[in-house]
């Protein structure tokens, strides 16, 4: 391997741990923060779950669909909540005008994205878990019942979330502040199509082929078919898999790319708007 | 016996353009830093200074020519080198709401510094921080803050330091105090600095040798004492007006 290819792939687990350090004294520092990971989840989870047992009580076919609303919700939190923390983590930088000395430090863009990606699940763990115990307390829906399925769902959405979050990072690298409503507002783009509430059928057929290029149908569907079939569908989860790897693949190289453009542009020292 | 071999520059800067939408920010800059001296980086407001400093810092990809530090090129090659500079701008800060020990944690983990806690205690002592280290970024007062900054910049001991306006804001005594810490660690250390200020007198101070650019360009570049003897002045700020207002262009057509 050449000296240049070396220096570049270099990884460095402090490094990593380094940046998670930063974060978790940011997060430790402020309770606004904290206590953000935490309210919207549990207004969406209250708010769903009386819908739910409003629909239950009356219609016989959604009393068989126990638990698909909250268990959809939850879920798609994972997925929002994903990308959100791995974007705000970046945005942090941007904000506090810190990317330069970052960026001119020996930090691999690689070390920063999988901190990135550790913290968005820390952030994700203080937000989701007390509010799926709540789901529990309030609704009596378990979502740690899905078992082993809830790994396979939980693994899909994290990587579609951190490939989506990883090129918004690269869109604000590169465009400044100003790009930064992408990284609140890009995974409602895929809500209609990924299925989130409703099966895929109730899209029109036409449209159908690109819900399924969407690795997160896929769980929304597997997610269905277990809470209203009692069946686990490998299939789906494998074919999310799949699509995830390219969608992360791409997630990297367009950041990969816009850093690129970034440093040609001179955006690295002046990140402001 | 051996030959003597000529030391590697620490920076060696050649024919360097940066162009942002057909406008030349740098044009056509070259020259090379010998280890272990302090030189100046003169010019007014868009004069290309800082742009300069962040292609050689490999924050800023050239358009054309070469930003080369210790022998690595920039940016392609800046992993090799990263862990030997460190730089202190306005265009950047420190998280605020992390304290200063925080900061300088996470910085001295990103550069591998040994014995860190020992180094920031140090570095406390020194930049007379002991007192603030625990002390939220944001809520130092100007001073501080740049002391605060150095420490950053100072916390992997490093080799090069690019520094870009240090003084900037701070009332004469500090920033006499932080040219003071500045002389001493470039000495004890045999650093290297290359400083881009407006502040004429600090630049006399401190450097050896200065360069003078203007719209991208260098319009000169020698030791301090040789420009005032070759402009006639008593004050590097004389000569940088000289500059500034094209005064050695008129002199120079007039001869």
């Amino acid at each position: 391997m050449s000296a240049y290819l070396e220096s570049n792939l270099a990884f460095s687990p402090r490094r990593v741990a380094a940046m998670m350090l930063r974060y978790w004294y940011l997060l430790r520092s402020s309770w606004p923060r904290l206590l953000d990971l935490m309210y919207w989840p549990l207004v969406q989870m209250i708010t769903w779950g009386f819908i739910q047992y409003y629909v239950m009580e009356n219609a016989g076919f959604f009393a068989r669909a126990g638990g698909t609303f909250i268990g959809a919700l939850l879920l798609w939190d994972i997925l929002f909540r994903g990308q959100l923390g791995f974007s705000i983590a970046f945005l942090e930088e941007m904000w506090a005008r810190n990317i330069g000395n970052l960026m001119m430090s020996p930090l691999r863009p690689a070390e920063f994205i999988a901190a990135l990606m550790a913290m968005s699940i820390v952030r994700l763990a203080i937000g989701a878990v007390p509010v799926s115990l709540l789901a529990i307390a309030f609704f009596g829906f378990n979502l740690y019942g899905f078992g082993l399925a809830l790994v396979a769902f939980f693994f899909n959405l994290i990587l579609t979330s951190w490939a989506i979050g990883i090129f918004v990072s690269g869109l604000v690298l590169r465009n400044g502040l100003g790009a930064e409503n992408f990284a609140w507002s890009i995974m409602f783009v895929f809500m209609p199509l990924a299925c989130v509430y409703y099966p895929v059928t109730t899209l029109p057929v036409w449209l159908q082929p690109a819900a399924w290029l969407l690795p997160p149908t896929y769980v929304f569907e597997g997610m269905r078919a277990l809470l209203i079939q009692n069946t686990f569908r490998p299939d789906l989860m494998l074919d999310a898999l799949a699509l995830n790897v390219v969608l992360f693949a791409g997630g990297v190289f367009g950041f990969l790319k816009l850093l690129q453009s970034a440093r040609r542009h001179g955006a690295l020292i002046q990140t402001g708007e | 016996m051996s030959p003597v071999m000529p030391a590697l520059p620490a920076i060696a800067v050649e024919r360097l353009v940066k162009i942002y939408k057909h406008i030349p920010a740098v044009d056509g800059v070259s020259f090379s830093i010998a280890p272990g001296t302090i030189t100046g980086l003169l010019g007014g407001n868009g004069a290309g200074k800082t742009t300069t400093i962040a292609m050689i810092m490999g924050l800023t990809a050239p358009t054309s020519g070469r930003a080369v530090v210790w022998g690595a090129e920039m940016p392609r090659d800046r992993y090799r080198v990263l862990h030997r500079m460190n730089f202190e701008s306005p265009y950047v800060e420190m998280p605020m709401r992390l304290t200063i020990r925080q900061n300088l944690t996470v910085f001295g983990m990103l550069y591998g510094v040994p014995d860190l806690a020992g180094r920031i205690a140090e570095l406390g002592e020194t930049l007379d921080l002991t007192d603030l280290l625990d002390r939220p970024t944001g809520k130092l007062s100007a001073g501080q803050k740049t002391r605060a900054s150095l420490a950053k910049s100072l916390i992997n001991s490093p080799d090069l330091l690019l520094l870009d306006e240090p003084t900037a804001s701070l009332d004469p005594d500090t920033a006499d105090w932080v040219r003071d810490r500045l002389e001493r660690y470039c000495r004890d250390h045999h650093a290297t600095v290359l400083l881009a200020s407006h502040n004429m007198a600090e630049v006399e101070r401190l450097c050896e040798r200065v360069i003078i650019m203007k719209r991208g360009r260098i319009e000169d570049d020698d030791a301090p004492t040789r420009l005032l003897a070759r402009y006639g002045r008593r004050t590097l700020e004389e000569v940088f007006l000289d500059v500034a207002r094209g005064r050695d262009e008129m002199r120079e057509a007039a001869q």
